[in-house]
């Protein structure tokens, strides 16, 4: 990362007595893969340059336990969850933003009756209240005029009803912004929710990736806009699958954002 | 003698009507077998939900063209069955059209009750078609006893709207011809036409004709109140209460079991008391099972569920796992637990409480295949137009394939094992986990 960007821990500000104004919840997507690191890093710059003051958990952070509980295992889930909590509630922490929608969904909507009651923000949602609030500037630069088109995450969309947020973000780069024939709450799902991402797929006769992946290219895009770690990785492969790496890329809407900017 | 059709009547009522709240006390005490969940909050917001899905149709209309025709269906089925009220107070008193001394209003209703009956006949006819003619995967897919049923109710509401417009046929002479006991009443703005069709016919032959569109009318529609029971068309009663029931949390929040959260607490917690009564209402001794292997072991608001589907299968053609080609088919979901939650019924009445048949829902209806196919991606809950969630059902197994049987596919242990020692799916490990800030 760009020695001017400093990613600072919950641990460093205690240190100093001090409490950031949001705490970056990373992931496990956003800490290990190398495709969503990168997603995690357009981030953080966009925060920095908002002078956002936020925080991470670091080495604290361990996953929120999402597959787990999609999987069925709730003992696992409320494991993980127990423990997070532990160590979000020793920090105060008010105000969470995460680029994942499986963690803002498990945060957001499964901790609280387990202890953690916090305001959970998907980075689309937290950038849209920065740009908001001026305090972010979302411009075309290269991407003016470019064809994109979202792919509702089903956690992000479906399952909490934000669809508006990474719209509003994407119309504010000056795109085409294109509709596939089925989004939003209708939107078809990458295929790598409920702990599909971790397991090879059952017998049939098609991947659930490459039937959206198709929905996409319908579009005709030159960009495919992602909210979502797995998605991006899902329809990254659906990609590669039709063979259209070299025209059509897929990017999260915080990329795009810090992209447009040279960041 | 002259008293033998009012008797005859009252007859027929009461054993329609009898029979049909045998039944019903049956499908609501195999509803309550189920676990209890809290579905009692929020009121306002829940006679809302009722209103808008199940009174209003919101959701039916999201499909437009099977949403305006279901419209219609369902305003015509209702509003013509005031006409019932009508039949029932002559047949039980021997008058005939009691009221028709409403003079204009009289002749609004009927002429109201005809044109809706016509629009219903068409909409039928269209459905049919629909069903049987046009290839429409989710009625293709339907075999057997379901795909006969869905046909069966159509063949029904055909029959009784042409009873419904002959006996009114058949009246309209009997009036003209200024028959004893046919008074002037009511306006027939569709059964004119029909009308001429019988013309020149005896008053005798015509008496028989009204009379035996009258009586055929009433019983096919106790008949039909009584086959709601054995079909899919309960949900013309049970939309109501399964929307007002409906989840109200956002579609992605899980339950937290209650069960595992007093485990973790007393694992997390050494310093607790292992012999404090959990919240729960544990029974003594006997551990609670974690998830869902039978219908006993889900809960009632998830049986009332089962009863409700109306099998449209807009859940399954919505359902990314069945579009690409897998095993899952949420419809199929909720057939299977209901005629699981029937048999354990049958099973009951038999043997006066349930006795093992060596059967449950796991395995003999829905394979772990079929579980493990899901992505919880909701598409099936927001497609359902009567507030039912088949993923509800796949989460409550699946808990019971992992955490009864340790059966997750070998890939999903990799992932939890994993979890469990490094707080990652994947092997890293979690001292690296800011590595990303200076890559
Ligand atoms: S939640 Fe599961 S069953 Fe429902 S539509 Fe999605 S994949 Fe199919
Ligand atoms: S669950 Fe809902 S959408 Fe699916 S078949 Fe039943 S009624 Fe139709």
């Amino acid at each position: 990362m760009s020695e001017t960007v400093k990613v600072p821990t919950m641990a460093e500000y205690m240190a100093e007595g001090k409490k950031p104004e949001v705490l970056f919840w990373v992931g496990c997507a956003g800490s290990f893969d190398d495709r969503a690191k990168k997603i995690t890093k357009a981030f953080v710059k966009l925060l920095h340059n908002a002078r956002v003051d936020f925080a991470v958990l670091g080495t604290e952070e361990s996953c929120t336990g999402d597959p787990a509980k999609r999987a069925g295992n709730e003992f696992l889930f409320q494991m993980q969850a127990v423990t997070n909590i532990e160590v979000m509630n020793a920090y105060e922490i008010k105000k969470v933003v995460t680029a994942c929608p499986h963690c803002f969904n498990t945060l957001k909507n499964e901790y609280p009756s387990l202890g953690g009651d916090y305001e959970v923000m998907h980075h689309t949602q937290f950038l849209k209240s920065l740009l908001d609030e001026g305090r972010l500037t979302v411009e075309g630069g290269k991407f003016k005029g470019k064809r994109i088109t979202f792919h509702d995450p089903c956690y992000l969309g479906r399952a909490n009803n934000v669809y508006e947020a990474p719209r509003d973000l994407l119309k504010k780069l000056e795109v085409e912004l294109i509709e596939m024939k089925r989004c939003k709450r209708n939107g078809l799902c990458c295929g790598a929710g409920g702990a599909q991402m971790f397991k090879e797929p059952e017998p049939g006769n098609k991947d659930v990736n490459i039937e959206r992946t198709e929905d996409a290219l319908e579009t005709k895009p030159d960009i495919i806009a992602a909210g979502c770690p797995f998605c991006n990785t899902m329809m990254t492969d659906g990609v590669k699958n039709k063979e259209k790496e070299d025209s059509i890329e897929v990017m999260d809407v915080a990329e795009l954002i810090a992209n447009a900017q040279d960041l | 003698m002259q008293y033998i059709p009012n008797i005859l009547f009252v007859i027929a009522l009461v054993a329609g009507i009898g029979y049909f709240t045998r039944n019903i006390r049956k499908v609501i005490r195999n509803i309550r077998l189920g676990k209890d969940v809290d579905r009692s909050d929020n009121k306002g917001e829940r006679f809302k939900n009722m209103a808008m899905i199940a009174f209003g149709q919101s959701k039916m209309v999201r499909r437009p063209i099977a949403g305006v025709l279901h419209v219609i269906v369902y305003l015509g089925f209702i509003i013509i069955n005031i006409e019932v009220l009508e039949i029932i107070i002559d047949g039980i008193f021997g008058t005939h059209r009691i009221f028709g001394f409403l003079g204009g209003f009289y002749n609004f209703l009927i002429a109201s009750f005809e044109i809706l009956a016509l629009l219903v006949l068409v909409s039928v006819i269209i459905f049919w078609i629909r069903r049987n003619v046009i290839n429409i995967r989710r009625f293709k897919t339907l075999k057997g006893w379901p795909k006969n049923d869905g046909n069966i109710i159509l063949y029904f509401e055909v029959v009784l709207m042409t009873l419904f417009l002959t006996m009114n046929a058949a009246d309209l002479q009997l009036q003209e011809l200024g028959a004893d006991h046919y008074i002037k009443a009511g306006s027939y703005p569709v059964s004119q036409f029909i009308s001429p069709l019988f013309n020149g016919m005896s008053e005798g032959s015509l008496v028989l004709l009204e009379r035996g569109a009258w009586w055929l009318h009433i019983l096919g529609i106790l008949v039909f109140l009584n086959y709601l029971y054995f079909s899919k068309h309960l949900h013309i009663l049970l939309a109501f209460p399964n929307t007002y029931y409906g989840d109200l949390k956002p579609q992605g929040e899980f339950d937290n079991l209650e069960a595992v959260t007093n485990e973790v607490k007393l694992m997390m917690d050494p310093s607790a008391d292992p012999f404090a009564t959990p919240a729960g209402d544990e029974p003594e001794g006997e551990p609670e099972k974690f998830g869902a292997s039978d219908v006993m072991d889900l809960n009632w608001a998830q049986l009332l569920n089962a009863y409700t589907c109306t099998e449209c299968g807009r859940c399954t053609s919505e359902c990314p796992a069945n579009q690409t080609g897998k095993k899952l088919s949420p419809r199929k979901i909720m057939m299977d637990t209901r005629d699981r939650l029937k048999e354990v019924g049958d099973n009951i009445d038999k043997n006066g409480s349930f006795v093992d048949d060596g059967k449950q829902l796991l395995n003999d209806y829905i394979t772990a295949e079929e579980l493990w196919a899901c992505t919880s991606c909701n598409a099936c809950v927001e497609a359902c137009p009567v507030s039912i969630s088949p993923l509800s059902i796949i989460i409550d197994m699946r808990r019971y394939l992992v955490m009864e049987q340790s059966a997750a596919p070998s890939d999903l242990n990799n992932m939890m094992s994993n979890i469990e020692n490094n707080g990652a799916p994947w092997p890293f490990n979690q001292m690296d986990r800011l590595n990303w800030s200076n890559e």
